[in-house]
Protein backbone atom coordinates (compact mmCIF):
# COMPACT_ATOMS: atom_id res chain seq x y z
CA UNK A 1 0.00 0.00 0.00
CA UNK A 2 2.62 2.31 0.99
CA UNK A 3 4.58 1.28 -1.74
CA UNK A 4 2.30 1.85 -4.23
CA UNK A 5 1.80 5.03 -2.69
CA UNK A 6 5.87 6.18 -3.36
CA UNK A 7 5.26 4.33 -6.27
CA UNK A 8 2.17 7.50 -7.50
CA UNK A 9 4.25 10.01 -5.72
CA UNK A 10 7.72 9.06 -7.90
CA UNK A 11 5.79 9.67 -11.03
CA UNK A 12 3.94 12.58 -9.93
CA UNK A 13 6.72 14.40 -8.58
CA UNK A 14 9.04 15.20 -11.60
CA UNK A 15 11.19 18.02 -12.06
CA UNK A 16 8.71 20.03 -14.26
CA UNK A 17 6.16 19.79 -11.01
CA UNK A 18 8.83 21.02 -8.58
CA UNK A 19 9.72 23.88 -10.61
CA UNK A 20 5.77 24.24 -11.71
CA UNK A 21 4.89 24.54 -7.74
CA UNK A 22 8.37 26.96 -7.08
CA UNK A 23 7.12 29.58 -9.88
CA UNK A 24 3.45 29.29 -7.80
CA UNK A 25 4.95 30.04 -4.66
CA UNK A 26 7.42 32.69 -6.64
CA UNK A 27 4.14 34.30 -7.60
CA UNK A 28 2.69 34.59 -4.27
CA UNK A 29 4.97 37.15 -3.61
CA UNK A 30 4.06 39.24 -6.15
CA UNK A 31 0.25 38.68 -5.55
CA UNK A 32 0.98 40.04 -1.54
CA UNK A 33 2.06 43.60 -3.51
CA UNK A 34 -1.10 43.20 -6.02
CA UNK A 35 -3.39 42.76 -3.07
CA UNK A 36 -2.04 45.20 -1.10
CA UNK A 37 -1.42 48.22 -3.96
CA UNK A 38 -5.38 47.32 -5.45
CA UNK A 39 -6.57 48.34 -1.57
CA UNK A 40 -4.55 51.25 -1.66
CA UNK A 41 -6.17 52.08 -5.18
CA UNK A 42 -9.23 52.16 -3.87
CA UNK A 43 -10.48 48.89 -4.28
CA UNK A 44 -12.24 46.56 -1.39
CA UNK A 45 -10.79 43.37 -0.21
CA UNK A 46 -13.67 41.66 -1.99
CA UNK A 47 -12.90 43.37 -5.75
CA UNK A 48 -9.56 42.96 -5.35
CA UNK A 49 -10.28 38.72 -4.81
CA UNK A 50 -12.17 38.78 -7.87
CA UNK A 51 -9.91 40.38 -9.50
CA UNK A 52 -7.41 37.83 -9.10
CA UNK A 53 -10.09 35.29 -9.13
CA UNK A 54 -11.68 36.46 -12.69
CA UNK A 55 -8.94 38.69 -14.42
CA UNK A 56 -5.96 36.33 -13.30
CA UNK A 57 -3.14 37.99 -14.94
CA UNK A 58 -0.87 39.44 -13.20
CA UNK A 59 0.05 42.90 -15.78
CA UNK A 60 -3.25 43.58 -16.53
CA UNK A 61 -4.29 43.67 -12.93
CA UNK A 62 -1.22 45.92 -12.02
CA UNK A 63 -2.67 48.39 -14.62
CA UNK A 64 -5.67 47.89 -13.88
CA UNK A 65 -6.16 48.97 -10.32
CA UNK A 66 -2.84 51.49 -10.92
CA UNK A 67 -5.23 53.73 -13.69
CA UNK A 68 -8.15 53.58 -11.11
CA UNK A 69 -5.69 54.43 -8.52
CA UNK A 70 -4.42 57.65 -9.92
CA UNK A 71 -8.07 59.03 -11.34
CA UNK A 72 -8.33 57.37 -14.35
CA UNK A 73 -12.47 56.24 -15.67
CA UNK A 74 -13.03 52.81 -15.48
CA UNK A 75 -13.19 52.46 -19.46
CA UNK A 76 -9.13 53.64 -19.47
CA UNK A 77 -8.67 50.74 -17.05
CA UNK A 78 -10.47 48.34 -18.81
CA UNK A 79 -8.74 49.06 -22.04
CA UNK A 80 -5.17 49.25 -20.52
CA UNK A 81 -6.08 45.99 -19.08
CA UNK A 82 -7.20 44.23 -22.02
CA UNK A 83 -4.24 45.54 -24.47
CA UNK A 84 -1.68 43.81 -21.86
CA UNK A 85 -3.88 40.65 -21.62
CA UNK A 86 -3.22 40.77 -25.73
CA UNK A 87 -0.37 38.48 -25.44
CA UNK A 88 -1.96 36.01 -24.20
CA UNK A 89 -3.78 35.22 -27.19
CA UNK A 90 -0.37 34.93 -28.53
CA UNK A 91 0.91 31.94 -26.01
CA UNK A 92 -2.81 30.24 -26.46
CA UNK A 93 -1.36 29.84 -30.42
CA UNK A 94 1.49 28.32 -29.48
CA UNK A 95 0.05 26.17 -26.98
CA UNK A 96 -2.97 25.23 -29.07
CA UNK A 97 -1.69 22.39 -30.80
CA UNK A 98 0.54 20.82 -27.84
CA UNK A 99 -2.46 21.00 -25.09
CA UNK A 100 -5.31 19.62 -27.78
CA UNK A 101 -7.92 21.25 -25.76
CA UNK A 102 -11.37 20.65 -26.28
CA UNK A 103 -14.84 20.80 -25.03
CA UNK A 104 -14.81 22.28 -21.50
CA UNK A 105 -11.14 21.36 -20.87
CA UNK A 106 -10.39 23.99 -23.39
CA UNK A 107 -12.50 27.00 -21.62
CA UNK A 108 -11.00 25.70 -18.13
CA UNK A 109 -7.24 25.60 -19.60
CA UNK A 110 -7.79 28.65 -21.49
CA UNK A 111 -8.03 30.86 -18.37
CA UNK A 112 -4.20 29.43 -16.93
CA UNK A 113 -3.00 30.88 -20.11
CA UNK A 114 -0.37 33.08 -18.71
CA UNK A 115 3.47 34.15 -18.68
CA UNK A 116 4.29 31.27 -16.39
CA UNK A 117 2.69 28.60 -17.58
CA UNK A 118 3.13 29.35 -21.39
CA UNK A 119 6.60 29.95 -20.84
CA UNK A 120 7.20 26.04 -18.17
CA UNK A 121 5.50 24.05 -21.56
CA UNK A 122 7.02 25.81 -24.62
CA UNK A 123 10.17 24.89 -23.08
CA UNK A 124 9.31 21.05 -23.08
CA UNK A 125 10.35 19.23 -25.91
CA UNK A 126 7.92 16.45 -25.53
CA UNK A 127 4.04 17.13 -25.28
CA UNK A 128 3.20 15.07 -22.55
CA UNK A 129 5.84 17.06 -20.15
CA UNK A 130 4.59 20.05 -21.59
CA UNK A 131 1.30 19.29 -20.76
CA UNK A 132 2.11 18.64 -17.26
CA UNK A 133 3.78 21.83 -17.34
CA UNK A 134 1.19 23.60 -18.58
CA UNK A 135 -1.22 22.95 -15.90
CA UNK A 136 0.68 21.93 -12.77
CA UNK A 137 2.44 25.66 -13.33
CA UNK A 138 -0.83 27.43 -14.28
CA UNK A 139 -2.80 25.90 -11.55
CA UNK A 140 0.26 26.12 -8.52
CA UNK A 141 0.17 30.29 -9.71
CA UNK A 142 -3.76 30.10 -9.55
CA UNK A 143 -3.49 28.75 -6.15
CA UNK A 144 -1.06 30.81 -5.30
CA UNK A 145 -1.69 34.39 -6.49
CA UNK A 146 -5.07 34.32 -5.31
CA UNK A 147 -4.18 33.21 -1.92
CA UNK A 148 -1.26 35.72 -1.73
CA UNK A 149 -4.05 39.03 -2.71
CA UNK A 150 -6.02 37.34 -0.49
CA UNK A 151 -3.39 38.31 2.57
CA UNK A 152 -2.03 41.25 0.51
CA UNK A 153 -5.52 42.95 0.27
CA UNK A 154 -6.38 42.54 4.37
CA UNK A 155 -2.56 43.40 5.27
CA UNK A 156 -3.25 46.90 3.35
CA UNK A 157 -6.46 47.44 4.65
CA UNK A 158 -5.11 47.68 8.47
CA UNK A 159 -2.28 49.95 7.32
CA UNK A 160 -3.86 53.96 7.84
CA UNK A 161 -1.74 55.58 5.16
CA UNK A 162 -0.33 53.65 2.24
CA UNK A 163 1.72 56.80 1.14
CA UNK A 164 3.42 56.80 4.40
CA UNK A 165 4.95 53.41 3.94
CA UNK A 166 5.84 53.96 0.29
CA UNK A 167 3.44 51.60 -0.92
CA UNK A 168 2.53 54.63 -3.60
CA UNK A 169 5.72 53.43 -5.55
CA UNK A 170 5.42 49.48 -5.32
CA UNK A 171 3.49 49.60 -8.63
CA UNK A 172 5.75 51.91 -10.61
CA UNK A 173 8.71 49.83 -8.95
CA UNK A 174 6.48 46.25 -9.97
CA UNK A 175 6.25 46.96 -13.91
CA UNK A 176 10.08 48.10 -13.90
CA UNK A 177 10.43 44.57 -12.29
CA UNK A 178 8.25 43.31 -15.63
CA UNK A 179 9.71 45.38 -18.02
CA UNK A 180 13.17 45.30 -17.50
CA UNK A 181 13.93 41.43 -18.49
CA UNK A 182 11.25 41.50 -20.88
CA UNK A 183 13.84 44.44 -22.27
CA UNK A 184 16.68 41.97 -22.02
CA UNK A 185 15.42 39.56 -23.80
CA UNK A 186 14.10 40.87 -26.33
CA UNK A 187 17.51 42.81 -27.05
CA UNK A 188 16.51 44.50 -30.42
CA UNK A 189 17.40 48.26 -30.70
CA UNK A 190 13.64 48.08 -32.29
CA UNK A 191 11.68 47.30 -28.86
CA UNK A 192 13.88 50.06 -27.34
CA UNK A 193 13.23 52.39 -29.73
CA UNK A 194 9.51 51.41 -29.56
CA UNK A 195 9.85 51.73 -25.46
CA UNK A 196 11.04 55.29 -25.95
CA UNK A 197 8.51 56.49 -27.55
CA UNK A 198 5.72 54.98 -26.00
CA UNK A 199 7.07 56.23 -22.45
CA UNK A 200 7.87 60.00 -24.48
CA UNK A 201 4.10 59.58 -25.84
CA UNK A 202 2.56 58.92 -22.13
CA UNK A 203 4.65 61.88 -20.52
CA UNK A 204 4.00 64.55 -22.84
CA UNK A 205 -0.20 63.63 -23.23
CA UNK A 206 0.01 63.81 -19.36
CA UNK A 207 -1.13 66.87 -19.07
CA UNK A 208 -3.53 67.09 -21.43
CA UNK A 209 -5.67 63.98 -21.42
CA UNK A 210 -7.82 62.32 -18.86
CA UNK A 211 -5.71 59.79 -16.26
CA UNK A 212 -5.49 56.46 -17.84
CA UNK A 213 -5.41 57.75 -21.56
CA UNK A 214 -1.53 58.61 -21.51
CA UNK A 215 -0.86 54.97 -21.44
CA UNK A 216 -3.21 53.61 -23.80
CA UNK A 217 -1.80 56.64 -26.22
CA UNK A 218 1.76 55.05 -25.52
CA UNK A 219 0.24 51.86 -27.40
CA UNK A 220 -0.06 53.92 -31.14
CA UNK A 221 3.98 54.53 -31.91
CA UNK A 222 4.81 50.98 -30.46
CA UNK A 223 2.27 49.18 -32.66
CA UNK A 224 3.38 51.65 -35.49
CA UNK A 225 7.44 50.87 -35.42
CA UNK A 226 6.64 47.09 -34.81
CA UNK A 227 4.60 47.17 -37.91
CA UNK A 228 7.06 49.16 -40.15
CA UNK A 229 8.84 46.75 -42.35
CA UNK A 230 12.06 45.24 -41.66
CA UNK A 231 15.24 46.05 -43.49
CA UNK A 232 17.02 42.57 -43.16
CA UNK A 233 15.27 39.70 -40.92
CA UNK A 234 16.98 38.56 -37.62
CA UNK A 235 17.90 34.96 -38.06
CA UNK A 236 16.36 32.91 -35.48
CA UNK A 237 14.18 35.70 -33.74
CA UNK A 238 10.73 35.06 -32.14
CA UNK A 239 9.77 37.69 -30.37
CA UNK A 240 6.62 36.52 -29.25
CA UNK A 241 8.13 33.21 -26.97
CA UNK A 242 7.01 33.51 -23.75
CA UNK A 243 10.47 33.59 -21.78
CA UNK A 244 10.39 32.55 -17.93
CA UNK A 245 12.81 35.14 -17.08
CA UNK A 246 10.47 37.61 -18.52
CA UNK A 247 7.71 36.49 -17.16
CA UNK A 248 5.53 37.89 -14.05
CA UNK A 249 6.72 36.50 -11.29
CA UNK A 250 10.01 38.55 -12.25
CA UNK A 251 12.46 36.20 -11.14
CA UNK B 1 -19.55 50.79 -11.74
CA UNK B 2 -16.34 49.53 -9.98
CA UNK B 3 -18.02 45.91 -10.34
CA UNK B 4 -18.93 46.37 -13.90
CA UNK B 5 -14.98 47.48 -14.57
CA UNK B 6 -13.66 44.07 -13.00
CA UNK B 7 -16.43 41.69 -14.70
CA UNK B 8 -15.65 43.63 -17.78
CA UNK B 9 -11.79 43.82 -17.55
CA UNK B 10 -11.75 40.01 -16.68
CA UNK B 11 -13.75 39.46 -19.68
CA UNK B 12 -11.80 40.64 -22.17
CA UNK B 13 -8.70 39.34 -21.03
CA UNK B 14 -10.44 35.78 -20.63
CA UNK B 15 -11.68 36.45 -24.26
CA UNK B 16 -7.84 36.91 -25.54
CA UNK B 17 -6.70 33.42 -24.15
CA UNK B 18 -9.86 31.74 -25.37
CA UNK B 19 -9.54 33.33 -28.62
CA UNK B 20 -5.49 32.21 -28.68
CA UNK B 21 -6.58 28.71 -28.27
CA UNK B 22 -9.31 28.72 -30.71
CA UNK B 23 -8.06 31.16 -33.54
CA UNK B 24 -7.28 29.11 -36.83
CA UNK B 25 -3.12 29.50 -36.56
CA UNK B 26 -2.58 31.39 -39.98
CA UNK B 27 -4.38 34.61 -38.44
CA UNK B 28 -1.27 34.99 -35.73
CA UNK B 29 1.24 33.22 -37.14
CA UNK B 30 1.30 36.24 -39.17
CA UNK B 31 4.93 38.09 -38.36
CA UNK B 32 3.62 41.44 -37.69
CA UNK B 33 0.60 40.98 -35.18
CA UNK B 34 3.76 38.79 -33.22
CA UNK B 35 5.67 41.98 -33.45
CA UNK B 36 2.93 43.98 -32.57
CA UNK B 37 1.80 41.66 -29.52
CA UNK B 38 5.44 41.12 -28.13
CA UNK B 39 5.74 45.45 -28.48
CA UNK B 40 2.59 46.27 -26.57
CA UNK B 41 3.25 44.84 -23.05
CA UNK B 42 6.94 46.48 -23.14
CA UNK B 43 5.33 49.66 -24.16
CA UNK B 44 2.47 50.14 -22.04
CA UNK B 45 4.52 48.56 -18.77
CA UNK B 46 7.25 51.18 -19.95
CA UNK B 47 4.19 54.52 -20.10
CA UNK B 48 3.02 52.75 -16.99
CA UNK B 49 6.36 53.32 -15.15
CA UNK B 50 7.11 56.36 -16.34
CA UNK B 51 3.51 57.86 -15.77
CA UNK B 52 2.81 56.35 -12.25
CA UNK B 53 6.79 57.86 -10.90
CA UNK B 54 6.68 61.50 -12.63
CA UNK B 55 2.67 62.39 -12.92
CA UNK B 56 0.12 63.34 -10.29
CA UNK B 57 -3.01 63.69 -10.91
CA UNK B 58 -2.53 65.35 -14.85
CA UNK B 59 0.54 67.42 -13.99
CA UNK B 60 4.17 66.36 -14.54
CA UNK B 61 6.18 66.27 -11.15
CA UNK B 62 9.57 65.18 -10.14
CA UNK B 63 9.92 63.86 -6.62
CA UNK B 64 10.91 61.24 -3.96
CA UNK B 65 9.17 58.61 -6.40
CA UNK B 66 11.70 58.98 -8.91
CA UNK B 67 14.30 58.26 -6.43
CA UNK B 68 12.74 54.89 -5.43
CA UNK B 69 11.56 53.82 -8.49
CA UNK B 70 16.15 54.36 -9.39
CA UNK B 71 16.67 52.58 -6.36
CA UNK B 72 14.39 49.93 -7.67
CA UNK B 73 15.84 50.17 -11.25
CA UNK B 74 19.19 49.44 -9.46
CA UNK B 75 18.00 46.26 -7.76
CA UNK B 76 16.34 44.89 -10.77
CA UNK B 77 19.77 45.47 -12.36
CA UNK B 78 21.27 43.53 -9.51
CA UNK B 79 19.09 40.74 -10.82
CA UNK B 80 17.24 40.96 -6.80
CA UNK B 81 14.24 39.12 -6.14
CA UNK B 82 10.77 40.27 -7.34
CA UNK B 83 10.37 41.31 -2.98
CA UNK B 84 13.42 42.89 -2.92
CA UNK B 85 13.01 44.85 -5.08
CA UNK B 86 9.53 46.23 -4.51
CA UNK B 87 10.38 46.42 -1.00
CA UNK B 88 13.50 48.72 -1.61
CA UNK B 89 11.14 51.14 -3.55
CA UNK B 90 8.96 51.48 -0.69
CA UNK B 91 11.71 51.81 1.88
CA UNK B 92 13.57 54.62 0.02
CA UNK B 93 10.13 56.69 -0.57
CA UNK B 94 9.30 56.51 3.32
CA UNK B 95 12.56 57.20 4.45
CA UNK B 96 13.20 59.44 1.72
CA UNK B 97 9.90 61.81 3.08
CA UNK B 98 10.51 60.97 6.53
CA UNK B 99 14.17 62.76 5.82
CA UNK B 100 12.79 65.63 4.29
CA UNK B 101 9.57 66.40 6.21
Amino acid sequence: MFAQFRAAFGRWWSPVVRDGLGIGLATGTYGLSFGALSVAAGLSVAQSSVLSLLMFTGASQFAFVGVLGAGGGPVAAVATAALLGSRNGLYGLQLSRTLGLRGWRRWLGAHLVIDESAAMAVRQSAPGTARTAFWTTGLAVFVCWNTATLLGAFGARSLADPAAFGLDVVSPAAFLALLVPRLRAAGQPRVWAGAVAAGATALLATPFVPAGVPVLLAAVPAVAMALAPVRSRTAGSDPARPDPVGSECGR
Amino acid sequence: MMWVAIFGGALTCYVAKVAGLSVPERVLRDERVQRAAAMLPIALLGALVLVQTFSTRGALVIDVRGLAVGAALVAILLRAPFLVVVAVAAVVAALARLALG
